[in-house]
């Protein structure tokens, strides 16, 4: 290895050793901030008796999907629940959800912002596709090392593996609004803020909802992987069944991913479809939120 | 001050690097298209002027690309002109600051577009009220204000669905209302009714000049619709390349219109069908006036005789209509050489009509009626006369 013409992988080591000696500090804050977040986000999860959270989840299902997709739902969660997968799946959640909302708090704003200015979007875009293309576990070693081991440095690669979708949908459905639309509410006399809140982000909420629903799913798949610096969840016990070669466990816990990955995927996907239907939509419901501030 | 609600003067608007250097290749008489194949710059206005009056509809005409739309958008500054000005009530656009302008566009000006531009994601009502929402106006307020105008428009029963619910005319009518809700004393309307069907767009025009007998507000309006142009236009420019071509009324392009680009607009239509009484009407009916004493029978009659004419009209001493007689019922009227007096209880009663009239409902008048019938001006004062001779002279002349 050390006849390599360029030594990129040292700079990086030397690069985040820097950053360790001397923002450690800095780090250190954020990851605390992180990990009462989740923490937080983890209690509530907690909080009800897992029938409660259960019947929560077919509530959802049946208000937004249909009957069919509510008993897939109880069927799931009973399945989880007797092949005793119950706890780690609810860390599992709660995981994901840490993560999703960290990288939608900072997702969105900055999708709002590449869609304002030109030379934002040129600046983030290749970082984005990075972010995106980099072998996920990968980002799993420099956060390992600036904030230890355990759930924080999991939602922190799982945050900069999951954020870009946010940023590109919000951007893309900000600039995909239709022109008259936007003159429309210049011509009534919008300033830049009104523009934003009652035009632009009501009408760009499907495309939100979809990165939303995308920033989601690659957070659940990330914070299993996640495991491997002791995330916890559902992840401990895949990564157990591969050290342990035990393909009963692997199919239990892999099963497990796969059905909340399934339930995460549909009800979040119809919050973001058209308003077409009657019964109110998550988009109709913030747009007329935002409408009547 | 300027004159006129609206004063556009030498307005350009060059899209692309160095306007200034386009702008000043135009002046010096460069087209359009050596201007973008030299500088790169696409001249969308170039030195437009003219000036809209309170409560006119001032149709803009052109063809595809010849900077309508640009045009109308310079009025309200949602495109920065490059050159000339706006006046607005004498206050010059341009020189707005962003509060002022705002003001305008809240309180003044309201705009319609083709492709209706409405939120998506708001009830027709919060669609309607969006205007006034965006000027701060409080909850109820708007929303009875904005019942109101769904209610002018016919749509108070569909307030609360979503645009996607309605019809394309019914969504026209949403992005109408949304426009009068603010009541401004002026509209933008950028081929407002285009997307709809002939049928629709008929009605929308209707309802458009019912509205305006009520509010008279000053509307410009881009169609490309000639046939609508001549409908509900007080006046019509034409656009071409970005230049004004000619601005006038309906019937003065008709008449005499300035190039071929110009005669082509009407080409394809039947502009008698826009003639009206005041256009048709002629001195043809020799006058007499009833001034407290009626014209004597035997007078008139030798005046007829002379004039080789067979109908005579009386007014009265204010230049009111008083009444018809025709040479047949004088003579038999003085048959017995006796003299006589034309007054009410000879004269023959004909309910004027008034200059406006259109050419349908005149040559009904002229069905019912024997001899010519008299056209009276807006003050009601006597100002013509039709004949069916004189109709189809006029017909046949255009
Ligand atoms: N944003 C822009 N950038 C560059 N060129 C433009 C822009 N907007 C308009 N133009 C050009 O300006 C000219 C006038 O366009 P405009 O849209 O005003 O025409 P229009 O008369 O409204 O046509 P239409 O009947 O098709 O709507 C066209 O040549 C067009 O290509
Ligand atoms: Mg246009």
């Amino acid at each position: 290895m050390s006849d390599k013409k360029l030594d990129l992988g040292s700079w990086v080591n030397d690069g985040v050793q820097h950053l360790l000696d001397n923002y450690s500090d800095g780090f250190d804050s954020i990851g605390g901030l992180v990990s009462s977040f989740s923490e937080g986000i983890e209690a509530i999860l907690m909080l009800p008796p897992a029938w409660l959270l259960i019947a929560i989840f077919v509530g959802l299902g049946l208000w937004r999907i249909g009957a069919r997709f509510a008993a897939f739902t109880a069927v799931s969660f009973i399945l989880i629940v007797l092949t005793g997968f119950w706890e780690q799946t609810v860390v599992t959640l709660g995981l994901t959800f840490s993560a999703t909302l960290i990288s939608l708090l900072l997702g969105i704003p900055l999708g709002i912002w590449a869609a304002k200015s030109e030379r934002v979007a040129t600046t983030i875009r290749p970082i984005l596709d990075f972010m995106q293309t980099m072998p996920a576990f990968v980002y799993l070693i420099p956060a390992a090392m600036l904030f230890g081991l355990g759930r924080v440095p999991g939602i922190i690669a799982t945050v900069i593996f999951a954020m870009p979708p946010a940023v590109r949908l919000t951007n893309l459905g900000i600039r995909q609004v239709n022109k008259e639309i936007i003159e429309a509410g210049q011509s009534f006399g919008c300033s830049k803020t009104q523009l934003l809140v009652k035009v632009q982000l009501p009408s760009a909420m499907p495309s939100i909802m979809a990165g939303v629903n995308q920033t989601i799913m690659m957070a659940l798949s990330m914070v299993i992987i996640a495991s491997m610096v002791g995330a916890g969840g559902l992840g401990n016990d895949v990564l157990a069944s591969i050290q342990r070669l035990d393909i009963g466990l692997g199919f239990e816990s892999g099963m497990a991913v796969v059905l909340l990955a399934i339930i995460l995927d549909r009800i979040t996907e119809s919050f973001g479809t058209k308003q077409s239907e009657k019964r109110g939509t998550l988009i109709s419901w913030v747009s007329a939120k935002l409408q009547r501030q | 001050m300027k004159a006129g609600k609206i004063v556009v003067e030498n307005l350009y608007k060059v899209f692309g690097n160095k306007p200034q250097e386009a702008i000043a290749k135009s002046k010096q008489g460069w087209s359009k298209e050596k201007v973008l194949a030299e500088t790169g710059a696409v001249i969308g206005v170039s030195d437009v002027s003219f000036s809209v009056e309170e409560g006119e509809i001032f149709v803009l005409m052109g063809l595809s690309g010849s900077g309508k739309s640009t045009l109308i958008r310079l009025i309200n500054r949602l495109i920065e002109p490059s050159g000339g000005d706006v006046f607005i009530d004498g206050h010059n656009v341009a020189k707005m600051s962003n509060a002022e302008l705002i003001s305008l566009r809240r309180r003044d000006m309201s705009m319609v577009f083709q492709s209706f531009a409405l939120m998506p994601s708001r009830t027709v009502l919060d669609n309607a009220a969006f205007g006034l929402e965006v000027a701060g106006i409080g909850r109820k307020e708007r929303e009875k204000r904005a019942m109101e105008v769904l209610k002018e428009v016919g749509l108070e029963t569909f307030a609360q669905m979503h645009p996607h619910e309605l019809s394309g005319g019914m969504q026209q009518r949403v992005g109408l209302a949304r426009a009068l809700a603010v009541d401004p004393s002026m509209m933008i309307m950028d081929e407002a009714f285009s997307a709809l069907d002939p049928l629709k767009r008929r009605e929308m025009q209707d309802l458009l000049l019912e509205l305006q007998k009520v509010h008279r507000r000053t509307i410009i309006f881009v169609s490309h619709d000639i046939e609508e142009a001549m409908r509900i236009g007080n006046r019509i420019a034409i656009m071409e390349g970005g230049k004004l071509v000619q601005v006038g009324t309906p019937q003065e392009l008709v008449d005499n219109p300035a190039n071929d680009y110009v005669r082509n607009f009407f080409d394809t239509v039947d502009t008698n069908r826009y003639l009206t009484a005041g256009q048709l009407m002629a001195n043809s009916v020799p006058i007499f006036v009833h001034n407290g004493v009626a014209p004597d029978a035997q007078v008139v009659s030798q005046k007829l005789q002379e004039l080789d004419k067979h109908y005579a009209f009386i007014v009265d001493e204010n230049n009111r209509f008083y009444g018809s007689i025709s040479l047949e019922k004088i003579a038999l009227l003085v048959e017995g050489g006796q003299s006589c007096k034309l007054d009410q209880s000879v004269v023959k009663q004909i309910t004027p009509v008034p200059e406006d009239m259109p050419l349908d409902k005149v040559i009904a008048r002229l069905v019912d009626n024997e001899g010519p019938i008299p056209v009276v001006g807006g003050n009601g004062q006597y100002s013509g006369a039709i004949s069916k001779g004189r109709l189809l002279t006029r017909m046949q002349g255009e």
